[in-house]
């Protein structure tokens, strides 16, 4: 060991591999340091971000002094050790290894998904014998219903238990796992189950064999006949890096990427699966105009003429202009370029907000305050009406690292939620009480740090009592030393939302926390930053005349509504205001992939645009990076990139700077525009006083967040995680609220079906019983189909049987 | 740890969670896992063989995933997960080398002649359960050997097997005989 001290300093030791020197971290494994130098050791259940299990022994190599070979991924580096992995000992060990693997392995790969881009398959090729010794009958696996999304065939496993292992450390749920022994050790549930979790595509990816692969994909092409194209998800904030898989110009399949400071090589189902959307059957073929009440189909010029001419025939103020977050950021700014072009000030992207009372004092875009990286080191999260689970899967992974490297996490939600970690302390307050809870916490911070009391938040902090719990909480994240605190998409979409995010803001302040959002869709900073907001520019710059706000534009009608890739009654907040709005107008122009029944019986002219993968582009994430892509496929049918469609209605229009040749022309105005913005919008809270609007609930309080796979056009039209969560459209109570509405009659029924009414219209529905939420709420999701009919998301309700 | 779950308290029995209870405590606190192997014999001593309610039931008290005891209960051959096992009396013959040469397929064909039953199977009265193929036992100096509910017998012959399965219907059951 003599030789460490001269690299004692960075911790390195010396080994030779193949007969060449490398410098190595002390501690690490062999095949760490072979793969950081390019020399390939053949493995299947070494995985770099799971935990070494070592009982595949492919890796075997021989080193010096070592009378067998050693396995490199469990062989841990030492100074002045010699290895040699392709040395005739270690070459026989890998070979009688492969032939080992292959006695009960099938040979089917000419019917297996997996093949072309099979690791068993490879490495057989390398090192696998022509003929086997193993002359006995091959065992056979029974095949385990996991589910809509990974199909199994379960006689190909080697049972690496990577499966295994991304589920106890990654995903946080060990759903599979290894029954039976010896010959007979299958990898599956036992009990047939459906995997559970959010991110369970991932085993798909990692699965060396044809065991597990993807369902909806099943069958549909062969690995080799693919193109592959560098993407990003398009269903959260963090922009996950995903490689989009092509067949014949359809998008066929989705895997995930890397980039290690995102989502590593992780991405959830829904990004995974929700390309089955692209190619739903209500895709528009063709521009369509509605003439008399009949749908024609006509040319393009014809359609930007007709929705030209309308824009032109009316003043300016009675457009409104509604936009989804998750269009790309070249179409975010030209749609806001165009519009203010022509006077248009009414624009917005935050449908499902109805609170707006600080939108000036918001940054630039609502951002995470760190990267998404960084999260794992907090010490303490607070997150504040989030399910950033099934909200935003990889954050959340990032704030499960940290909880298992200690990391006390507190949630103040108005519904208990299940985490895949240790959730020190949920508070439950009913969306009403919110505020409340909040503002105790807020209160005992201003308490322990000494500091003054702002003016505004005076009358808000006398309306509540101090208590030792709310004091215990604030100085728990004082007490730590990388406290963040989060809010999340559940706040935005309440009443409250601004007094939340102030008392949230001031939290952090006076507790040294990082202060963040965490919600948004995949291009809610992009929309931001690109000016699709009623009062700011592109790159945050003051407009001349405040337009009106999404809620605005729809509680007081417009007489045109300009949609862009929007379904009014998934995406708004109250579908019942936001579909009179457009029923009432004389004319709505829609830029949309698909156009489903209310949409053909809403809008007047509709102008297919591509839809995901089909157009190139760039989403802004959580923490501000630009990614930008390519369209992996081609458009459907007539439709457009919505850039190209909204460049030439801008010459329709006569609006200068309108010349764009290509999306990244108009990605690098903006960016240009917003290098030189010097002055940026920052998050104030001076002057800001907590002002809103108390709710008054008399019987039922509806928690109306956005269910996991209903967020976003796309995905409400992906079958296979439709399929997947049935309860979406059901109505939930917990037992005893049941009964005090006298609904337990309905659990007897065969089909436990409710009365659910709103705003006077009255909804059949589902009902499930759910523990975790609390006294004088109901869950109900919105985005579903049932809740289209419905108001607003966390309004009033009443169930009956 | 242990959990207070209603439903769980009833499917597992007082004595079973007493059981568990005991050996909980044996073990550090972050290593109550190591419990599992005894919990899940404390299901056997009751019932015989151990359900996917019980093992769910073990799972949810001792805060284990569901899987964590499915893959232990399905792992050992000294726990049988199928209803038919629980018979009063369980036979166990070791089939491995040493009881092989020495004769042990022969006393497996007597015992399956004399009860009418294959292994793997139970007598229809309920009185026999024959375990099939048993691992070694680690009786190899008494080949052949089997094991009668938990008594090793050894240097087995069929006149010796005839005895035994005699006294056991006569004796009473497996259950009897751990509780006296």
């Amino acid at each position: 060991m003599s030789k460490t001290n001269k690299n004692a300093e960075d911790n390195l030791v010396t080994i030779s591999i193949n007969d060449i020197e490398h410098k190595a971290k002390a501690g690490s494994m062999l095949i760490q340091v072979a793969d950081a130098a390019d020399i390939h050791i053949p493995r299947f259940c070494y995985h770099n971000k799971l935990t070494v299990a070592a009982n595949c022994r492919m890796c075997l190599v021989e080193v010096e002094k070592a009378p067998k070979p050693l396995p490199a991924c469990a062989t841990p580096v030492m100074d002045g050790m010699k290895v040699w992995t392709k040395s005739e000992k270690a070459l026989t060990a890998q070979k009688d290894t492969m032939e080992f693997l292959l006695i009960n392995h099938p040979l089917d790969c000419p019917i297996c998904d997996q093949g072309g881009e099979c690791e068993l398959q490879d490495l057989s090729m390398a090192f696998g014998g022509d003929s086997s010794s193993f002359q006995e009958i091959k065992r056979v696996v029974v095949d385990k219903d996991i589910g809509e999304l990974v199909s199994t065939e379960m006689t190909r496993c080697i049972q690496c238990t990577r499966c295994v292992r991304f589920g106890e450390e990654i995903s946080g749920m060990r759903e599979l796992g290894a029954t039976g022994r010896g010959d007979r050790m299958e990898i599956g549930t036992y009990v047939e189950k459906s995997l559970d979790s959010e991110l369970s595509g991932n085993i798909i990816d990692i699965c060396p064999v044809g065991a597990l692969t993807a369902k909806p994909s099943r069958y549909q092409s062969r690995s080799w006949e693919m193109l592959q194209s560098e993407g990003i998800g398009s269903h959260d904030s963090v922009g996950s890096n995903v490689r989009l898989h092509t067949f014949k110009n359809k998008l066929v399949r989705v895997i995930a990427g890397d980039n290690d400071s995102i989502n590593e090589c992780w991405i959830s189902d829904r990004d995974r699966f929700s390309y089955q959307g692209v190619y739903a059957k209500d895709r528009v073929k063709s521009p369509m105009i509605k003439k008399n009440g009949i749908w024609k189909e006509v040319d393009w010029s014809e359609a930007l003429e007709t929705a030209a001419t309308m824009l032109q025939e009316v003043n300016p103020d009675s457009v409104g202009v509604l936009a989804s977050p998750r269009a790309t950021v070249e179409e975010q700014y030209l749609l806001q370029k165009l519009m203010r072009g022509i006077g248009v000030n009414n624009i917005d992207h935050r449908l499902r907000q109805i609170d707006f009372h600080d939108q000036e004092n918001t940054d630039l875009f609502p951002n995470l305050g760190m990267s998404i990286a960084d999260i794992e080191n907090a010490d303490a999260v607070m997150l504040i009406g989030s399910n950033v689970r099934k909200e935003q899967p990889m954050i959340n992974h990032r704030i499960r690292k940290a909880a298992l490297n200690g990391a006390k996490v507190y949630t103040l939600n108005p519904r208990e939620l299940s985490f895949n970690y240790d959730v020190t302390e949920q508070i439950i307050a009913s969306p009403s009480e919110m505020v409340t809870q909040l503002t105790l916490i807020t209160k005992a911070s201003f308490t322990l740090s000494k500091k003054k009391i702002p003016a505004g938040l005076k009358d808000l902090f006398k309306s509540v009592r101090a208590n030792k719990s709310a004091k215990a909480f604030a100085e728990n994240l004082m007490n730590a030393k990388n406290p963040c605190v989060f809010i999340g998409s559940i706040a935005e979409q309440l009443p409250a939302y601004s007094t939340l995010r102030v008392l949230a803001h001031v939290l952090a302040t006076n507790t040294g926390a990082n202060f963040g959002f965490v919600g948004g869709a995949a291009n809610t900073s992009g929309a931001w930053i690109a000016g699709l907001v009623p009062h700011r520019k592109e790159a945050g710059q003051a407009v001349n005349e405040i337009g009106k706000n999404a809620s605005e534009m729809l509680n007081h009608p417009k007489k045109i509504y300009f949609l862009l890739d929007v379904e009014l009654e998934a995406d708004a907040d109250n579908p019942q205001q936001a579909l009179a709005a457009l029923n009432q107008a004389d004319s709505v122009i829609a830029v949309t992939p698909y156009a489903n029944k209310k949409m053909l019986s809403n809008a007047d002219v509709i102008l297919p645009s591509a839809a995901y993968s089909e157009t190139s582009g760039t989403f802004v994430n959580i923490e501000g990076t630009w990614q930008s892509f390519k369209a992996a496929s081609k458009s459907y049918e007539n439709a457009r990139p919505a850039w190209k469609i909204l460049r030439v209605l801008g010459n329709h229009l006569d609006v200068k700077g309108f010349d764009y040749v290509s999306s990244r022309d108009v990605r690098d105005e903006l960016k240009e525009l917003c290098d030189k913005a010097e002055d940026t919008p920052k998050f104030e809270t001076t002057g800001l006083f907590a002002e809103h609007d108390s709710v008054n609930v008399k019987s039922l309080q509806r928690i109306g967040e956005v269910g996991e796979y209903v967020c976003d056009s796309l995905v409400r039209r992906a079958k296979a995680l439709q399929d997947s969560q049935p309860d979406h459209q059901a109505v939930q109570l917990n037992t005893d609220e049941i009964k005090k509405l006298g609904l337990a009659k309905a659990l007897s029924a065969d089909e436990q079906k409710v009365q659910v009414k709103q705003g006077g219209v009255m909804v059949e529905m589902p009902l499930v019983v759910n523990e975790m939420i609390p006294d004088g709420c109901a869950l109900l999701m919105a985005g579903t189909k049932s809740s289209g009919l419905l108001g607003s998301a966390f309004g009033e309700i009443v169930i009956t049987l | 740890m242990a959990g207070s779950n209603k439903q769980t308290a009833t499917i597992l029995s007082k004595h079973e969670r007493d059981d568990i209870d005991m050996w909980i405590a044996r073990f550090p606190e972050d290593r109550s896992q190591s419990a599992l192997l005894a919990a899940l014999r404390a299901v056997m001593h009751e019932d015989h063989y151990i359900s996917t309610e019980k093992m769910d039931a073990v799972a949810e008290y001792m805060d284990l995933p569901k899987i964590a005891v499915y893959e232990v209960a399905s792992f050992y051959s000294m726990y049988e997960l199928d209803e038919k096992a629980a018979a009063k009396n369980s036979i166990s013959v070791c089939t491995n080398v040493s009881c092989m040469l020495n004769g042990s397929d022969e006393i497996v064909d007597h015992i399956e002649e004399r009860l009418g039953i294959k292994m793997g199977e139970s007598t229809p009265d309920g009185e026999f359960f024959f375990k099939i193929e048993e691992e070694c036992l680690a009786a190899c100096c008494g080949a052949p050997m089997m094991q009668l509910n938990h008594v090793y017998h050894e240097n087995l012959t069929k006149e010796k097997v005839d005895a035994l399965l005699e006294s056991a219907r006569k004796n009473g059951t497996l259950h009897k005989k751990e509780t006296s």
